[in-house]
């Protein structure tokens, strides 16, 4: 049992990383590019047996309380089986 | 795995040669399994053995009554005074940091910095050389660009992590160094005198700990691609690069050092390139004896890692310590405390031999000393590269007009400002940095005594090109002037030799005459070297680096009062020269900046500046003996695009300075006017002081037969030169210092 | 009085804060190793600078889970001083005892300066020994010190004079071009609601002495000295 956790950037926190990124991709030539932003991916390896709702509860907490500062990142969850 | 057919391709894979691959047959009395062919091949690598420089590193001078340890440990050590001493060491990383920047410049600073502490001495400085090719009006110009960013990212990111201020060194761009980019890496550490620490395994019975990050497979064989020329494969080879945690080289240094205190350490050794292989071998050799290892209790990051792997390894951070017996319990708690790993893989033994076992087998089974003392010694053929000597062109300058060549010169990629690149080095952690990057040496106090440490970092390969012995005089020189600028007295260096193949005899007969020049400059300095490195194989299909010795000089400033530093301070203070200018724009960057001289093309035509050591010697005891007066209100190192440079960079604004103009009245009826602004004869510093004192200026210059000339004073906005009452040049200082302030972030195409 | 300069692994600027209370303050002081969770005994914290936890995840934002932050917050709730300086800074805003959060410079790299801040608060334990207004030089050393918070934070931060220092040039103008990591409002420095919990971004402790190139770091301890003091003599 797998857990995909993605941190974000609040939407409206300005990404400075990001910026810089767009500007680099600009120049290679992709046009078309509204925003990049960056940020962050974890994969958290969790026993096998466990119910895909408590891993998926067990993913929120670590997210929320480790992975993420809620003054200015977002996160999401997936749970692969 | 032990019955790996040994083919000459197998042989071939592993860098070694025929007639080497006969040698271990007959030490061994046998045929090596593929474990002991690693062995064998890493511990003979260039890289591990010198095999091509040995013959000639033995004519340097090493010894002097402040050497306390000399080359052949993990650094030198100098006696500084009140019992305490300081560790340094110079290291290159160029092979690394051409592959991936980034890391491989950051790993250049965690090696060097273990390099110090494993003597026991806290790193309180660090410094590094680079060298790129251009980053503008160059078809590798990008690549350029972004090897410079890596590599600048990657110091800061170590040595800001780790907690070490990088407090100086030189970026230089020539074009010598297009896919050949020199990442010579420099740290400086303090220790009591009684507290040093040596790599050996001594003690039989004693058990031998292995500390520090876990062993994965990163830069197997990093020492053997060190020792081997470049292609465009070799980008290929990418995952032999390591990547490096400054955050637990942190932990591992505030561990080292607390187990040293505790006295349960007989020896250390840090494990850097050929890892376990040569930390085991190299303690056990200089202490005379045997080892035995078993790799099973290696802490491993990755599954399934056969000895061979392990042996060759160069996973970063890690430490083999032999603790006194019956005291490693001591030494674990140590490192527990510190989150890290610390475990019982061995033990020393009588005899000579080094036993591997792996899950209960025996992997390797070979003699210390055949592995260090019988490695191949090459006296390789040296013979004078022909000078194919092209007429000197007449050439016409790019401008006429001194001001606007004054200001070029400032703008040029050697002499601009290096501000973006070490604003991104924590220069001050620590406390202890009373001199900041961009003078001519950095300066550290040392915070237990009334001292202060000075040190630079100077290579200067376009002389060493055209002349490499009187090249590596004048960069001895100069790095010597370079301390004596801010104070301090020359006591010792660190050099990092870097050439080309050594298998081509131009090569080798360049680097055997560096040694007898960097000798003979030494002795007049009474600067022993202390710790080294070489570095050969710096090309790329085909094509070398120019001969680049780097040298580290560390000074000695008595009183922290009494340092020195390169602006003008006041308004009508005495600005005068301390040495003579001569015609000496042949190899300069007069030459390559305004009348746009290739590096070829100077090497092929120029002639190096004569430099007399006796002169040189007699300059720099002037100063010095000024500095010890508090006499001086600034000096400065005269070289790199002459006087008029020299001036308009005292001029500049610094730290709590503004900045100041200048009138200078030269007289000379010998030089043309561009030889007087920008020659680079060698042995000149441009001070100033206090109009009251001049007479006991030009006292202390006379006693000390230095050539003495005042040129000048200090004042107003512009910075004024006139030759024979004639005006030459009459500039403003703002708008000279907003050239040579913003020159390397328009190259680099970034925001100021 | 007692000082205590708390070290998380990977804190680098733990030594000089230790010698410039030490030396510069003259007062006794003690390194506390993150593990330990009995502070009493002591009446100001420095929660050092440095890349503890290797700044790993986010700068600041492992340390908080080390025992002696929970410590931290009772020490700070019954009313003592916790000064955090750059790693300690994001530290302080990781763990929640500051609002806000400290993001990538603007500029992207480490930056490591001179640079000037103004005194905008003269009424804090931390800068009682200043003046309003007053501009100090000192030292920065970061790549995230861009302060961020949402404008309601700002709004409280203003109205309560919770902003103790700000960036400016030499001249005390709060301008862009002074501000080096592009900072929200310019802001260098804040404390919590009751004043007794400072963060800054900006290294005092490399600015006290003249070989150094500054001493103006010198008032903030001097400062926070006296606020021991006369918390003693209640």
């Amino acid at each position: 049992m797998k857990a995909k956790v993605y941190v974000t950037l609040k939407p409206s926190v300005l990404d400075p990383q990001g910026k810089a990124i767009q500007h680099s991709v600009e120049l290679l030539g992709f046009e078309q590019i509204a925003d990049i932003r960056q940020g962050k991916y974890f994969e958290i390896a969790l026993d096998a047996d466990l119910s895909e709702n408590i891993a998926r509860q067990t993913a929120e907490r670590i997210a929320k309380d480790v992975l993420a500062n809620p003054v200015i990142e977002d996160y999401r969850v997936e749970i692969d089986r | 795995m032990n019955n790996f057919a040994i083919t000459p391709e197998v042989i071939a894979t592993h860098n070694l040669t025929f007639e080497e691959y006969e040698k271990i047959l007959k030490i061994l009395g046998r045929e090596p399994n593929l474990t002991e062919l690693g062995v064998f091949s890493v511990m003979w690598s260039e890289h591990c053995s010198y095999k091509s420089s040995r013959v000639h590193l033995g004519r340097l001078p090493t010894t002097g009554k402040r050497v306390i340890v000399p080359p052949g440990e993990n650094a030198g050590v100098v006696d500084i005074g009140d019992d305490w001493c300081v560790a340094f060491k110079v290291e290159s990383h160029n092979h690394p940091s051409f592959i991936e920047p980034f890391q491989g410049a950051a790993t250049g600073v965690g090696g060097i910095l273990r390099d110090v502490f494993t003597m026991g001495a806290r790193p309180i400085a660090a410094m590094n050389s680079l060298r790129f090719g251009h980053l503008t009006e160059d078809k590798h110009a990008n690549r350029n660009k972004s090897i410079l960013k890596g590599c600048v990212e990657g110091i800061a990111h170590y040595g800001n992590c780790f907690g070490v201020p990088t407090i100086g060194g030189e970026v230089v761009f020539d074009e010598a160094y297009n896919l050949n980019p020199l990442v010579n890496a420099f740290a400086l550490g303090i220790v009591r005198k009684d507290q040093i620490f040596f790599g050996k395994a001594s003690g039989i019975g004693n058990p031998v700990l292995y500390v520090g990050a876990k062993t994965g497979r990163d830069g197997i064989h990093g020492a053997t691609m060190a020792s081997a020329e470049f292609d465009e494969e070799a980008l290929e080879k990418r995952p032999t690069v390591q990547v490096g945690d400054p955050f637990l080289e942190k932990l591992l240094l505030e561990a080292c050092l607390e187990a040293m205190r505790s006295g349960a350490i007989a020896g250390i050794q840090d494990m850097g390139a050929a890892g376990l292989t040569s930390s085991s071998v190299e303690m056990a050799a200089r202490a005379g004896t045997g080892l035995e290892i078993n790799l099973t209790l290696v802490p491993q990051r990755e599954t399934g890692m056969t000895a061979y792997e392990m042996l060759l390894s160069e996973s970063q951070e890690r430490m083999l310590i032999v603790a006194h017996r019956g005291r490693e319990r001591e030494i674990v708690e140590i490192f527990n405390k510190w989150d890290l790993d610390a475990v019982v893989v061995g033990k020393v033994v009588e005899g000579n031999r080094l036993k591997i076992f792996h899950n209960g087998n025996l992997e390797a089974d070979l003699p210390v000393d055949k592995l260090t003392d019988e490695a191949p010694r090459y006296e390789r053929r040296k013979a004078k590269g022909e000078r194919r000597k092209l007429k000197t062109k007449n050439r016409k300058p790019k401008t006429e007009d001194q001001n606007e060549a004054l200001k070029m010169l400032l703008a040029s990629p050697n002499i601009c400002s290096k501000r973006w690149v070490y604003r991104q080095y924590d220069t001050m952690v620590r406390t202890n940095t009373a001199i900041l990057p961009g003078a001519d040496a950095a300066v550290v106090r040392i915070k237990e005594t009334r001292r202060a440490v000075a040190m630079c970092l100077d290579g200067n390969a376009r002389f060493v090109a055209v002349n490499p012995k009187i090249g590596a005089k004048l960069n001895v020189a100069e790095s010597a002037r370079n301390v004596v600028c801010v104070g301090a007295k020359p006591i010792a260096i660190t050099n990092c030799l870097n050439f080309a193949s050594p298998e081509r005899p131009e090569v080798m007969y360049s680097f055997s005459e560096v040694i007898d020049g960097i000798k003979e400059a030494c002795e007049a300095f009474q600067t022993p070297v202390v710790s080294g490195n070489v570095s050969f194989y710096n090309e790329t299909d085909g094509r070398g680096i120019l001969p680049t010795p780097v040298i580290g000089m560390v000074g000695l400033i008595e009183d922290t009062h009494k340092i020195i530093t390169h602006g003008f301070k006041s308004e009508g203070d005495i600005i005068a020269l301390l040495g003579i200018t001569n015609d000496d724009l042949s190899v300069s960057e007069y030459a390559q900046t305004i009348l746009e001289f290739s590096t070829d093309e100077l090497i092929e035509t120029g002639e190096v500046p004569e430099i007399n050591l006796d002169l040189e010697k007699k300059i720099q005891d002037a100063c010095l003996n000024l500095a010890d007066e508090c006499l001086l209100k600034s000096a400065h190192d005269c070289s790199d695009g002459g006087l008029a440079v020299a001036i308009a960079e005292s001029c500049f604004s610094s730290l709590n300075r503004k900045a100041t103009g200048a009138e200078i009245e030269l007289k000379n009826e010998r030089l043309s006017t561009e030889s007087l602004l920008f020659s680079e004869s060698p042995s000149r510093i441009v001070i100033s002081f206090k109009a009251e004192d001049l007479e006991r200026v030009s006292a202390i210059a006379l006693e000390n037969n230095c050539p003495f000339e005042v040129i000048g004073k200090v004042g107003g906005e512009d910075l004024k030169i006139k030759l024979n009452e004639a005006e030459i040049v009459s500039a403003s200082t703002a708008e000279l210092e907003n050239a040579w302030k913003n020159s390397l972030e328009n190259q680099l195409g970034v925001e100021n | 009085m007692k000082f205590g300069v708390v070290v998380f692994p990977g804190s680098n600027c733990d030594h000089d804060a230790y010698h410039v209370v030490s030396k510069h303050v003259g007062q006794p002081v003690d390194f506390i190793w993150h593990k330990q969770t009995d502070l009493s005994g002591y009446d100001a914290l420095i929660v050092p600078g440095g890349f503890s936890y290797g700044d790993y995840l986010r700068a600041g934002a492992l340390a908080r889970f080390s025992p002696v932050m929970k410590a931290i917050k009772d020490f700070a709730a019954a009313g003592k001083f916790v000064f955090g300086v750059c790693n300690g800074f994001q530290i302080l805003c990781e763990s929640g005892l500051l609002p806000g959060a400290l993001m990538r410079n603007s500029g992207l790299h480490f930056v490591c300066q001179h640079i000037n801040i103004r005194v905008e608060n003269e009424k804090t334990p931390f800068t009682s020994e200043l003046d309003a207004g007053e501009v100090l030089s000192i030292p920065i050393a970061h790549a995230e010190g861009n302060y961020v918070c949402d404008d309601l934070t700002l709004a409280e931060l203003e109205d309560n004079n919770r902003i103790i220092f700000r960036y400016c040039d030499e001249n005390g103008e709060p301008s862009n071009e002074a501000n080096p990591n592009g900072s929200r409002s310019n802001i260098a420095g804040i404390c919590n609601a009751e004043g007794n919990v400072l963060g800054m971004m900006p290294h005092p402790e490399r600015a006290c002495e003249e070989l150094l190139g500054s001493n103006d770091g010198r008032d903030i301890f001097r400062s926070l000295t006296k606020a021991v003091e006369r918390m003693e003599g209640k």
